[in-house]
């Protein structure tokens, strides 16, 4: 007898490849012994689709039964998280990059001997992904752009103990990046360092950081700048932010002020997003100018510990250390960030940059100290603003 | 025989029980709670005082002092554009009405990021309207004020047409022919007899694109430039005070905010009330 399978639509459907493994993915083929095929994290897996519900309630039973059925599901939506399943959440410009990256590592998990591993990554402005884990958001793994983000997790929660930072290399950041120029083509103002920034008619774009976790790296930078050209730091920043015509709330709404709307000389950029718009938008529009001294951005991870159980500790461990293989760090620098280990990279990402002094956080007294100093309610970014 | 307290007149209709059941369930649930959530965290948890403090700065008055001015100029020009629309839409046949009819709900469906980012690509300096616009007046309009208002004007534009419309349609025509025929001029008819029959509809249309604007951020964020003090709206402190984990500070902003709406719209209630008086029954 022919095997006839039934060609389903690519619709995601869930499985049970035993009783309490189960995967999820577009369907490939209805079997003929009922097992539905799905393709999850790039393997086919068979398995039975979830038994259908009951005896059908009829009328208004069935929609209070299934009205308390959807308020059990919320109240004990972070409990039946399986071990299998994993929340990363992330920041914005971090899209690609764990996109290539969750598929590999699923792949890597399973060819360990393990069950599929479903993972999914949320993406959003830095300080606000790190508010919803704070309300409840069922994440395992957060992978931030700031420290003082995961600190702030950390201090208003149990989730994340204070020693965190130290618990994988490099202050837990397996990826690092810097603050760089984006300039017009040809570069027609003769940017080539930071002082160049506060000249008169000069107009720079950079986000807000009150509002970008992002932008506080530039502003950073351009304070160390200073500080070490014996400049005072609070003049030359305040100097700067007075050629800003345009505060965005996000690092992306800047790069769209500056390369769509046309505004401004200078957009001061992580040097990923630089290189990410070069390759959207065209390199024969806009030229990388790297100055003389920037930062050391460094975008953390850790693990949501009050979130793990013992089921799915293993998965949320292996998944950000093998952040650190020689794979995934090739990987990292092919979506233009500088990563550390180089052996599997190709050298064309590793050429890329070029090297420049960067300042760590360390060097302005650590988050906990620059947080309220410059970005608190009252601080130095607010004085700037003040008395105009 | 005791008299029973009667919650309401006996009514032929059934369904009392349930329907009003539902009503103040829906009711205290998506719209009491929240806001004495709200209320609760900034009197009971904060204090009034720290609120004050929190809110008594020149640059949160001045960011207050924006929106409310940009809401109520871009309502005003939804007021008056709004009710010509709607008069327009109901008494004239024209080619491709259903399509302009259709069109005054997109910025209810779109949304107002989407909004933001479209308008702020026409007006910016580089674009259609924004380079001739500055060629012409030498007005900038993205980035400035003009563009708050421009966001607000089209997220509030529906509010006005869509509360005026019916009430234009029930107009009898009748009654401005019988003024006509009094002898009363064209102006005439239209001040003393359409305009008062429109008046308590538009002052409708007039608060509900007011409230709408005022909270307004997606799509003003995009073409404000968000400047502090210039450009800066309070709704985005509120985002602000969030990004700095200061929950206490952006609730004190919210019941700012909420106070001065309330007050707002409890004034143009009042006035509709007096403005239905003048009238008589209507």
């Amino acid at each position: 007898m022919p095997l006839t399978a039934t060609r389903g639509f690519a619709m995601i459907h869930t499985v049970f490849v035993s009783s309490h493994v189960q995967a999820q993915g577009p369907l490939i083929e209805r079997l003929p012994d009922g097992r539905l095929l799905i393709e999850a994290g790039g393997r086919r897996v068979a398995g039975h689709p979830p038994a259908r519900p009951g005896p059908q309630t009829s009328g208004w039973k069935g929609i209070i039964a299934a009205a308390l059925l959807g308020l059990s599901a919320l109240g004990g939506g972070a409990s039946q998280l399986r071990a299998d399943t994993l929340l990363n959440v992330s920041y914005d410009p971090t899209r690609e990059f764990y996109r290539e990256y969750n598929g590999w590592f699923a792949r890597w998990w399973q060819a360990q001997g393990n069950p599929a591993a479903t993972i999914q990554t949320s993406h959003g402005g830095s300080g606000a992904q790190a508010r919803a884990v704070i309300d409840g958001l069922a994440a395992q793994v957060v992978t931030l752009a700031l420290a003082s983000d995961i600190d702030q997790i950390a201090a208003r929660t149990d989730l994340i103990p204070e020693d965190w930072q130290s618990r994988l290399p490099h202050n837990s950041s397996p990826y690092t990046s810097t603050i760089v120029f984006l300039v017009r083509e040809g570069n027609p103002k003769g940017i080539t360092d930071w002082d160049d920034l506060i000249a008169e008619g000069v107009q720079v774009i950079t986000p807000n950081p009150k509002t970008s976790g992002g932008a506080r790296w530039n502003y950073l930078a351009a304070w160390g700048y200073a500080d070490r050209n014996g400049l005072d730091p609070k003049d030359f920043v305040g100097a700067l932010y007075r050629n800003v015509p345009v505060l965005d709330t996000g690092a992306r709404g800047s790069t769209t002020t500056f390369a769509q709307r046309g505004l401004g000389d200078v957009l001061l950029a992580w040097e990923n997003e630089a290189y990410l718009a070069l390759a959207e938008l065209g390199d024969d529009q806009f030229d990388i100018v790297v100055p003389s001294i920037s930062v050391l951005a460094e975008p953390p991870v850790a693990l949501v510990e009050g979130r793990l159980t013992d089921a799915n500790r293993p998965l949320a461990t292996a998944y950000l250390e093998q952040l650190y293989s020689p794979e995934a760090q090739a990987m990292a620098l092919r979506h233009y960030y500088r990563a550390w280990d180089i052996s599997a990279a190709a050298a064309e990402d590793v050429a890329r940059f070029p090297e420049l002094e960067r300042l760590p956080i360390a060097d302005f007294g650590g988050w906990a100290r620059v947080q309220p100093e410059h970005f608190g309610d009252g601080g130095i970014f607010d004085q700037i603003y003040q008395g105009q | 025989m005791a008299r029973t307290f009667l919650l309401r007149q006996p009514t032929p209709m059934p369904g009392w029980g349930l329907s009003f059941g539902v009503m103040a369930l829906m009711l205290s649930v998506i719209v009491a709670l929240p806001l004495s959530v709200l209320l609760w965290r900034g009197f009971i948890d904060f204090g009034a005082g720290a609120m004050w403090e929190v809110v008594n700065r020149p640059r949160v008055w001045s960011a207050l002092g924006l929106s409310f001015r940009a809401a109520f100029v871009a309502s005003l020009f939804n007021l008056v554009f709004g009710v010509l629309l709607a008069w327009v839409l109901v008494r004239y046949r024209f080619p491709g009405k259903r399509i302009i009819d259709a069109m005054i709900d997109l910025p209810f469906a779109l949304p107002t990021a989407v909004a933001g980012i479209a308008l702020t690509a026409i007006y910016a300096p580089n674009g259609v309207f924004g380079s001739a616009i500055q060629s012409t007046f030498g007005i900038r309009v993205a980035y400035t004020e003009w563009g708050i208002w421009i966001a607000l004007i089209f997220v509030g534009l529906p509010f006005v047409v869509r509360t005026v419309q019916p009430v234009i349609e029930e107009i009898d025509r009748e009654t401005e022919e019988a003024s006509a025929t009094l002898g009363a001029s064209r102006l005439r008819t239209l001040v003393r007899i359409v305009l008062p029959m429109l008046a308590p509809g538009a002052l409708t249309g007039f608060a509900l694109a007011l409230a709408r604007s005022v909270g307004e951020y997606g799509s003003v964020i995009f073409i404000a430039g968000n400047l502090p003090n210039v450009t800066e709206i309070a709704p985005l402190l509120i985002v602000i005070r969030l990004e700095e984990f200061d929950y206490d500070g952006a609730v004190a902003i919210a019941i700012a905010m909420l106070t001065i709406s309330f007050t707002l719209l409890l004034a143009i209630n009042l006035i509709q009330i007096w403005s239905r008086r003048r009238m008589g029954a209507v």
